[in-house]
């Protein structure tokens, strides 16, 4: 069976919109080839969840007006409460499809780091951009996601770190949703040169309870030899989005990519996170929380895949179902020939809040080198009876003492969230999502 | 003066009786010390007065000063004075053992009338200084990772800042060297004293040389068998369980067996 793509752009559209944001003619080629590619490209297979019927063509347009913010004090009050404005200095926001605002402190210009939008950053900064954008990390032809994306990109962020430089203060990114009718075609680039060191955090705030459109989402990591990246995310989105989100690294030498990652959609989702461990002795530690309600339908599925030798790859992930939500937790590390010494480590918890609630965590390894280490653990339950009793032999109500224990199943990942407006943002969506 | 009462209490787990009608009435200044051997039904006593969720009390009674404990949930139990120090505390991730204290004090409050920060880490370290605890105890998560004297006095812990009116200590003594048996007696002693009544279960006389008891009670095939004063403990260390089972025909004096 084929799936038809009932896309209402056409060829035209794609070219004209290009061209109006006076795009370098090597994207608007990548978005035309990508275009054409719609056709016969399928979707993605994520392991144990089917797809095929879920929309990831239709939407009610391309991109919408938003206004811009002058200042941080113009931004509305939720995402306010996510800025230090004090010592936020570097950050980007986009409103809905709109580049919004835009703050880099003069010392990292200085030293040759660049923190603007995707458009500018390929006008200004072409051959980096096309260098990097859906070359090492994600590919353009992977599937009919990946080439749909790059066909109607309509927005993201470019970061670079020049080779040696250590951003000390994190970076951050906020995508403001706040208009039902858009949809979300971002793309995060993220490259950090030979030994440099930067934290980056973005995160993905719906501000109304419904959306129409689509998001498909892809993020790009680049860490060079010897560099060392965080990489955090909140992702709130509203219920009636479809959510594809890709985020991928690749590591160089020595390097050192950490992923936190606070899944907290009301959408149906389906995320990739994947690390490509390319250089020797280089490491990916990947921690995630899930926090499912509704009737949600989410699968993540996590790969850490060592090419280089002495590479070590950790998977943290716990996820908190409730209602009726339902999420696979693929877990997959994987070894290839000649990845000698790698340690491939993994561990997925689920706790399952109510009886219509799903969980299924499934670990997987795949191994091609016979010098290796690997691990796995993974669990499916519900709150422990004994611990609530416990915790209620003290006098604490069981509903407090459920919250305590659901804060301290997922707080491992919050804690190494490093924003401390995000961090409270993060609890507070949990205290939120699981009352 | 508080008193908590128990009356002819029968408990089951998974359909099998354990306690086959205890009588005990404990008062507050007094420390009881409820001995026996393995199986006799001892631990489902404290378990039960708890309110743990796999012990069904099929008859009997529970008052704590005239009020039905057996119809109160756990933390409600916990709210009108009683306190179980268990023998195996479960491990809670994520969750610090001060955020847990500060938690469990507050719930004793009414909203608004929290306890304030300083008070409460004023009051932690000084207790956790008390017990000879390593003061990084109150940042880590709660018994996670604690070695089981580790645990233990983090019970003891709970008990000194929660200040209930009944403790009831469920071999509190098993597993500790005689140092930290020496720093947990001598917690327990600290509340010793006009609102503070406690129940110990031991199956060692141990713990009674620094704990001196004001009533010991025998426990055998779930029944309180034997009650007497202190020197009832140390006739027990010196002569063993056998001259009671003779004194009372048991043969087998756990549970399940009868004369």
């Amino acid at each position: 069976m084929t799936v038809e793509t009932k896309l209402a752009l056409t060829e035209q559209d794609i070219r004209s919109f290009s061209e109006g944001k006076q795009e370098p003619t090597w994207m608007t080629d990548l978005r035309l080839q990508a275009f054409g590619e719609l056709e016969t490209l399928s979707l993605p297979k994520p392991d144990k969840t089917k797809i095929i019927n879920w929309n990831f063509t239709e939407f009610p347009t391309h991109t919408v007006e938003s206004s811009v913010f002058a200042s941080l004090d113009e931004l509305p009050e939720e995402v306010k409460v996510l800025v230090n404005a004090e010592e936020q200095k570097n950050i980007y926001i986009q409103h809905n499809n709109t580049p919004a605002f835009v703050s880099l402190s003069e010392d990292l210009k200085a030293k040759g780091v660049i923190l603007t939008d995707i458009y500018t950053a390929m006008r200004e900064h072409s051959e980096l951009v096309q260098k990097y954008f859906m070359t090492d990390g994600v590919k353009v032809h992977e599937h009919k996601l990946t080439a749909l994306h790059a066909a109607l990109l309509n927005g993201g962020v470019f970061v670079y770190v020049p080779k040696n430089v250590i951003v000390e203060a994190p970076i951050q990114v906020i995508y403001l949703h706040d208009d039902q009718t858009a949809s979300l075609f971002n793309h995060t680039l993220l490259v950090a040169e030979q030994n440099s060191v930067v934290t980056y955090v973005e995160n993905y705030l719906s501000t109304v309870d419904h959306a129409d459109g689509l998001a498909n989402i892809v993020a790009e990591v680049i860490a060079k030899d010897n560099a060392k990246v965080t990489f955090g995310t909140v992702d709130v989105l509203a219920e009636g989005f479809t959510t594809y989100v890709n985020r991928r690294g690749v590591t160089g030498r020595d390097a050192v990519l950490e992923w936190a990652l606070g899944m907290m959609n009301d959408s149906d989702t389906i995320s990739e996170n994947t690390t490509h461990l390319v250089g020797d002795n280089s490491e990916g530690r990947v921690k995630m929380v899930v926090v499912g309600r509704g009737k949600q339908k989410q699968n993540f599925t996590t790969q850490v895949i060592h090419w280089g030798k002495q590479t070590e790859g950790h998977i943290l992930k716990h996820g908190v179902m409730k209602d009726e939500a339902s999420s696979i937790f693929n877990g997959i590390g994987k070894i290839e020939f000649g990845a000698t010494k790698a340690n491939a480590v993994q561990e997925s918890r689920v706790l399952m809040l109510s009886e219509k609630a799903r969980g299924d965590a499934n670990p997987i390894l795949l191994i091609d080198e016979d010098d290796v280490t690997a691990g796995h653990a993974a669990s499916v339950g519900r709150v422990d009876p004994l611990q609530l009793y416990y915790l209620m032999s003290r006098g604490i109500s069981q509903h407090e003492a459920e919250r305590l224990v659901i804060h301290g199943f997922l707080a491992p990942v919050v804690n190494e969230l490093p924003i401390e407006g995000v961090k409270k943002q993060l609890t507070e969506v949990i205290e939120r999502k699981v009352r | 003066m508080s008193t908590l009462v128990i009356k002819d209490l029968h408990v089951a787990i998974d359909g099998k009786e354990i306690l086959k009608g205890v009588n005990l009435t404990i008062n507050t200044n007094e420390i009881h010390a409820v001995m026996g051997p393995n199986g006799t039904g001892k631990s489902t006593l404290a378990s039960a007065i708890m309110g743990h969720p796999k012990y069904e009390v099929t008859s009997g009674s529970i008052e704590l000063d005239g009020e039905n404990v057996l119809e109160m949930a756990v933390d409600e139990r916990a709210k009108a004075g009683l306190f179980l120090g268990m023998q195996y505390p479960s491990e809670i991730t994520g969750v610090t053992n001060a955020d847990f204290l500060r938690s469990a004090i507050n719930s004793r409050r009414e909203e608004g009338d929290e306890i304030s920060l300083m008070k409460f880490i004023r009051e932690l370290d000084k207790k956790m200084e008390f017990l000879e605890m390593d003061l990084d105890m109150a940042q880590r998560y709660l018994n996670e990772g604690f070695s089981g004297g580790e645990k233990k006095r983090n019970e003891i812990l709970q008990l000194m800042m929660l200040k209930p009116k009944f403790a009831i200590l469920d071999e509190i003594d098993s597993g500790l060297d005689i140092d930290a048996l020496k720093v947990v007696s001598s917690g327990i002693n600290e509340m010793r004293g006009e609102g503070f009544g406690s129940l110990i279960i031991t199956h060692y006389q141990r713990l009674l040389d620094y704990i001196t008891p004001d009533h010991v009670h025998i426990m055998m095939q779930g029944r309180i068998v034997k009650s007497g004063g202190a020197e009832l403990a140390h006739k027990l260390e010196a002569e063993g369980y056998e001259w009671i089972k003779e004194e009372l025909g048991i043969e087998d004096e756990t549970v399940g067996q009868e004369a």
